[in-house]
């Protein structure tokens, strides 16, 4: 296996990790970080193709830049999120949250 | 000398006068009454000026046309007209006006509304004299009406008396029933001449080519278009007239003050319709009718005249209010001059026409002296022994008596009935008016003897005549006068100097001596004095007793005067007839309006709301059913599905991840690029 | 100003007016007052104005302005003003103030009562001046409204019932106008009256028409005359008359007899007699017997009624009907005697201003009893009237005698002249109509001897006051006008005379 195949291959288990987290487990903050799991699998994978691929240039790079300052803005809404949930439910469980039901 | 261009003056100065009245203050009771008189005094001499300048040329028709207005491309016309006929006419309604004027600013010297009553006497002068002046029928017409309307006001002027109020109305009513066939009689006139001038140089339509065309157009049942004018203009002087059997009006009017009877109802505005008749005498007589005979307007004018001759004297006869007694004189004498019209000798009628006047409105005003000094009591019945209290009235009474019932050779009302009857007698239609004629010749001396007796002689039996006085100076200036004129207006139209009559008709009339009528003179005088004499047996001779005692003539004949004092139940006759016609098809009129378009409208609501109402049941209970259920089944369909929302949100996205990968798995398998 | 403005404002500033006192908020009454009164007064300032530029050797419009309006229907903002129509607006300019003066005299809720009737005389004098039918519709239809609020807000008891009646029936027969007119356009793609006339003078119409299927034209005739009838009365569509004139403010009595059934009169001549010559001449004969018909039975009709106002409805009935009457003979005559034409049309429209007047004028005296006695219209409970009010009785009796056709006075040149020309078109007709002369004379003197003649009875036993200074102001310059127009028929007859030239020569055209 290329270097290549292999660092997908990590990003591709990080990424099912991280889905599983997020449709599985009951935790609020779980599921966020389930999130994080799969944005840092993304960001692996540009790493990859920038440096294994057949490309030039430095998008890849520069992608990465910003998925991880989005991912950090991310993090803090998501936490802002489930501080108003907590506050609102006494909860932080998903389960909890069904509002919305029709 | 006054030019016809002028003429109007002599109408304009009472209209400004009866103008300035109306808008003057109430209170200013004075300032009405001496513009009245100024006027009339104004109006006077212009009509002498006038007098003179159409006697200076009698046969010329003298004019002044304008326009009045355009209807459409064509002008409607007015016109003044100076001859005779109108200029002499206008001098003996100014003059009769002075003296009634004068004789009113006594007889209603306490009147709290004298200043209204001098306004709408100036106003009826206006009238009166624009009729006379007029060359026109439509002004003719418009001069009718207003003098019609002077007439309503001034019948009705105590109109707080429900009879006066109710008086007015009938006399304004009657004649406008006359007046229909007058204004269909000018609509026909207009439409085929296309004028109403009298004259206008030739285009008028009594003039020559018009005159020619009527009698030449005939209608379909032998008639010409003359005649039928002739009669239609004829029904309006019938109204005015007070002629049979539109006569019903005139004693009612004697609800007015006793000056307008003297004026309005006995001297001149009754006497319009004579004038009329002999303003469109050429017209009426444009038809030369068989065989040289006149036979068709005039010979229905003679028939009525002498109908209403013999009528108004025989219901004369039964009265006992002294101004109903001489309204039927008067209803009578215009009979005659209708009749004198009728057999063609429309100067002899205009002749009686003006001594009428004078002795009829001498009779007038000293039954309104009499009324005057017996404090309002007019019933003949509680009159009497007058003669010694009011000695003057009582002789001028007298004089206007004489004319009117015809005492030979002095009198005027002699020379103008004989003038009349004469007519009469050479008539070739018919005898039977001359008869009529001669039979009102004994009626008039009976019931003027039977009047004269019932209030002069005997003893006074009412309170009123025991109290009497002799009239003021004003009431017994104008009798004096007026009885002056009564003896003298008749030499101005003598078989031996007929100059009045060749002024009519602007050409010599030759003098005849005194042979050819007097037989009818002696006649005539034989028949007076029959009159009298059986008068004066049944009254004067033996005067009544009081007040309650019956009528001598009811005594011998009970039926036939109790159908004289029932005016031959003509007035009921008509509230039977007419009115009940007139209230049933009001009635009818009411009738349809209330059910049959109320009822159809009302029918039509019940359409519509019955409509409505099945509308209702068929939107509800059919359409509205099948609405609701769709809608239900909507709704439950709605709920079922909304089941699948959870809320849960991790529910959610795992569908959304089976999805993606089965769209992945359709991507890879299908090849999908 | 020039002309085309000039009738802009005509309509526009009683408009104006209204808009102003209904959104204007909370303005003293007084100014209120003189607000609605300059606004209502502007239609007799604009009517000099255009009187001024008249030109009577013009017979047709003397003003004119027209400019597309919405393109996709060709439908024009079509203002125009012959004599015909000058002589309406003039009588609008007369009876608006004087009838709004009286309506505002005692009303309750002023500003509203003034902005409504302001609307009304706006819509009145939008009728008189449009040529195209759009707008004139509009105005048409919008009369109703202020018309309606006014019976049922300010009228007597029952002016509830009567406003429903009212709207209930003119909408009926505006409905049978709006399909008529739809028919015509659809046939002929334009809704303008002159290009309508001018297509039936040129004889396209009726094949046009007849496109839409044969009945089209018959029914497109029917739906005009029952639309028109309606308004003005004709017999027998007058059923809702009576009890709108009776129970209607006085002020609105007088403006809806003076003025808007003047309307339908002056549709009968601008709009059904151009456009529909041909059937009008075909059924002349049964609309001759209805307007007969409204002759005679408005007259006896009068004859009972025990009711003032009653009365004086079925009188205007009878007043109008004569117009009509004059109308039909001579559009039933086809070619005629060109001087009986004339005479019947030019009298016909005299005969409409000066039914105006002197029905607005004796409406307002029937309002004068009624105040006066507290509010009865009965004939009974009155007597002696003249003793108490002997100035009031005058004018009164001014105006009683010009409604019965007194020559000298305004009423007899048109009746004068319509007879003249009906007589000579159809001289039974003439014959059997004089009857109503007649019928006039007696319930007008009735009426005149039982209110005003006798001793004082009934409500006239109290205090009853002479006419005031505002009453003198509404009463003084009708009956000034009536004896000046009775006097001078010119005045009149100048305005109209041209047109009644100019059809009776079409009409006598080969």
């Amino acid at each position: 296996m290329s270097p290549l195949h292999l660092c997908l291959a990590l990003s591709a288990a990080l990424f099912c990790t991280g889905l599983v987290a997020v449709l599985i487990r009951g935790n609020a903050i779980l599921v966020l970080l389930g999130v994080e799991l799969m944005l840092n699998a993304a960001n692996l994978n540009f790493l990859a193709f920038w440096r294994f691929g057949p490309g030039g240039g430095e998008a890849g790079l520069v992608f990465v830049l910003f998925s991880i300052a989005v991912a950090a803005a991310e993090a803090a809404v998501g936490m802002a999120l489930v501080i108003a949930v907590h506050r609102h439910l006494r909860s932080i469980r998903i389960a909890d949250a069904n509002r919305l039901k029709g | 000398m006054l030019h016809a261009s002028h003429l109007w003056l002599i109408p304009a100065l009472p209209l400004l006068a009866a103008a300035v009245g109306a808008a003057a203050p109430r209170t200013a009771r004075r300032l009405p009454v001496a513009l009245a008189l100024g006027a009339i005094i104004g109006s006077f001499l212009l009509s002498l000026a006038a007098l003179a300048g159409a006697l200076a040329a009698p046969a010329a028709k003298l004019t002044a046309n304008f326009t009045w207005f355009w209807a459409g491309s064509t002008a409607v016309r007015l016109g003044w007209l100076l001859d005779p006929l109108g200029a002499l006419m206008s001098v003996l309604v100014c003059g009769v006006s002075v003296l009634v004027f004068i004789f009113s600013t006594a007889y209603l010297r306490d009147d709290p509304r004298l200043g209204r009553f001098f306004t709408c006497l100036s106003l009826f002068v206006a009238a009166m004299l624009g009729l006379l002046v007029a060359n026109s029928l439509l002004l003719l017409l418009v001069c009718w009406e207003l003098v019609g309307l002077a007439s309503y006001l001034l019948i009705g002027f105590w109109f707080e008396r429900p009879a006066a109020a109710a008086a007015a109305k009938k006399a304004f009513i009657t004649t406008r029933l006359g007046d229909l066939g007058f204004l269909l009689g000018l609509l026909w006139l207009f439409h085929a001449t296309g004028s109403s001038l009298f004259y206008d140089g030739g285009a008028g339509v009594l003039e020559g080519g018009a005159l020619e065309r009527l009698a030449a157009t005939t209608l379909p049942g032998g008639w010409t278009a003359a005649t039928g004018i002739g009669l239609l203009l004829f029904a309006g002087a019938v109204g005015k007239s007070g002629q049979f059997p539109l006569h019903v009006w005139l004693p009612d009017a004697m609800e007015g003050p006793t000056p307008v009877s003297a004026l309005i109802h006995a001297a001149t505005m009754v006497a319009a319709g004579v004038f009329l008749v002999a303003r469109v005498f050429p017209l009426m007589a444009a038809d030369q009718g068989l065989g040289g005979v006149p036979v068709h307007a005039l010979t229905a004018v003679a028939v009525i005249g002498s109908v209403t001759a013999l009528l108004g004297a025989l219901l004369a006869v039964a009265q006992t209010d002294i101004k109903r007694v001489l309204a039927y004189s008067t209803v009578s004498q215009l009979g005659y001059m209708m009749l004198a019209v009728g057999v063609g000798a429309w100067e002899a009628a205009v002749f009686h026409l003006i001594t009428h006047a004078c002795f009829k409105a001498l009779l007038f005003l000293g039954s309104g002296s009499v009324i005057h000094a017996a404090h309002h009591e007019q019933d003949a019945r509680r009159l009497g022994g007058l003669a010694t209290r009011m000695r003057f009235t009582y002789v001028t009474f007298l004089l206007g008596t004489g004319a009117l019932i015809g005492l030979p050779l002095v009198f005027s009302g002699f020379w103008s009935k004989e003038a009349v009857l004469h007519a009469a007698e050479l008539w070739p239609v018919s005898h039977l008016p001359f008869l009529a004629g001669l039979a009102g010749v004994v009626l008039t001396a009976f019931y003027m003897t039977r009047l004269v007796s019932e209030t002069f002689l005997g003893r006074a039996r009412g309170d009123g005549a025991a109290h009497a006085h002799e009239s003021p100076r004003a009431m017994t200036l104008s009798l004096a006068v007026l009885a002056v004129a009564s003896v003298a207006a008749g030499w101005i139209g003598t078989p031996a100097w007929p100059w009045l009559q060749s002024q009519l008709t602007g050409a010599p009339v030759a003098a005849h001596g005194l042979g050819e009528g007097l037989g009818l003179m002696i006649l005539s005088t034989v028949l007076v004095g029959a009159g009298i004499a059986a008068g004066g047996w049944m009254y004067a001779h033996s005067p009544r007793a009081d007040d309650r005692a019956p009528d001598p003539l009811a005594r011998r004949f009970p039926g036939v005067f109790a159908a004289l004092v029932a005016r031959l139940w003509i007035d009921e006759f008509y509230a039977a007839t007419v009115g009940r016609l007139l209230r049933g098809a009001a009635a009818l009129a009411a009738w349809l309006e209330r059910w049959v378009w109320g009822g159809l409208v009302s029918l039509t609501g019940r359409v519509a709301e019955t409509t409505g109402e099945v509308n209702r049941a068929i939107d509800e209970d059919g359409l509205n059913t099948g609405f609701d259920r769709a809608s239900d089944g909507l709704r439950d369909a709605a709920q079922r599905y909304s089941r699948a929302q959870t809320g849960e949100v991790q529910g959610y996205l795992r569908a959304v991840v089976v999805g993606l990968a089965v769209l992945a798995l359709l991507l890879v398998w299908g090849g999908i690029r | 100003m020039t002309a085309a403005s000039l009738l802009t404002a005509l309509v526009a500033v009683p408009w104006l007016g209204a808009l102003l006192l209904a959104t204007g908020g909370a303005l003293p009454a007084r100014a209120v007052r003189a607000l609605a009164a300059l606004a209502s007064l502007s239609t007799l300032v604009f009517g000099a104005l255009l009187l001024a530029r008249f030109d009577p050797a013009v017979p047709g419009l003397f003003v004119e302005t027209r400019v597309p309006w919405i393109r996709s229907l060709g439908i024009d903002y079509h203002l125009g003003l012959d004599g015909m129509g000058l002589l309406f607006v003039l009588l609008t300019g007369v009876l608006g103030p004087l009838a709004l003066a009286t309506t505002l005299r005692r009303a309750a809720k002023v500003r509203a009562a003034a902005a409504w009737f302001l609307l009304l005389q706006g819509s009145a004098l939008g009728v008189f001046v449009a040529l195209d039918f759009f707008p004139w519709f509009i105005c048409w239809e919008l009369s109703l409204v202020p018309a309606f609020f006014l019976i049922r807000g300010w009228g007597g008891a029952n002016g509830g019932a009567a406003a429903y009646r009212f709207v209930v029936f003119t909408l009926a027969g505006s409905a049978g106008l709006l399909l008529a007119f739809a028919a015509l356009y659809a046939a002929t793609g334009t809704m303008n009256f002159a290009d309508l006339a001018q297509l039936r003078a040129t004889g396209e119409l009726a094949g046009k028409l007849g496109g839409l299927g044969t009945l089209a034209p018959a029914l497109a005739f029917l739906g005009v005359l029952v639309g028109l009838g309606v308004k003005a009365p004709l017999f027998p569509f007058h059923s809702w008359m009576p009890a709108t004139y009776a129970e209607a403010p006085v002020g609105v009595s007088m403006f809806l007899t003076g003025v808007m059934s003047k309307m339908g009169v002056y549709g009968f001549f601008r709009i059904l007699w151009p456009i529909f010559p041909a059937e009008l001449r075909a059924h002349a004969a049964p609309l001759l017997v209805l307007a007969l018909a409204g002759v005679l039975l408005g007259a006896l009709a009068a004859l009972r009624s025990g009711s003032l106002r009653r009365m004086l409805a079925y009188s205007s009935l009878n007043h109008v009907s004569y117009c009509l009457l004059a109308l039909f003979a001579v559009a039933g005559a086809g070619r005629a005697d060109g001087v009986a034409v004339e005479s019947a049309l030019a009298g016909a429209l005299i005969q409409a201003f000066n039914h105006g007047l002197s029905a607005a004028a004796l409406f307002f005296v029937a309002g004068v009893l009624e105040h006066r006695s507290g509010g009865t219209s009965d004939l009974d409970r009155f007597g002696g009237v003249r003793a108490a009010a002997p100035r009031f009785a005058l004018l009164a009796g001014v105006a009683l005698f010009s409604s019965l056709g007194l020559p000298g006075l305004n009423g007899f040149v048109g009746e004068f002249l319509i007879f003249r020309g009906v007589f000579a078109l159809q001289p039974l007709v003439a014959a059997l109509a004089t009857v109503a002369l007649l019928v006039t004379a007696i319930f007008l003197l009735g009426f005149w001897q039982r209110v005003f003649h006798g001793p004082r009875s009934g409500a006239v036993t109290g205090t009853f006051a002479d006419l005031d200074a505002a009453e003198w102001r509404v009463l003084g310059p009708l009956v000034f006008l009536m004896i000046l127009l009775g006097v001078a028929p010119q005045l009149l007859a100048g305005l109209v005379n041209p047109l009644a030239t100019a059809w009776a020569a079409t009409l006598t055209l080969p």
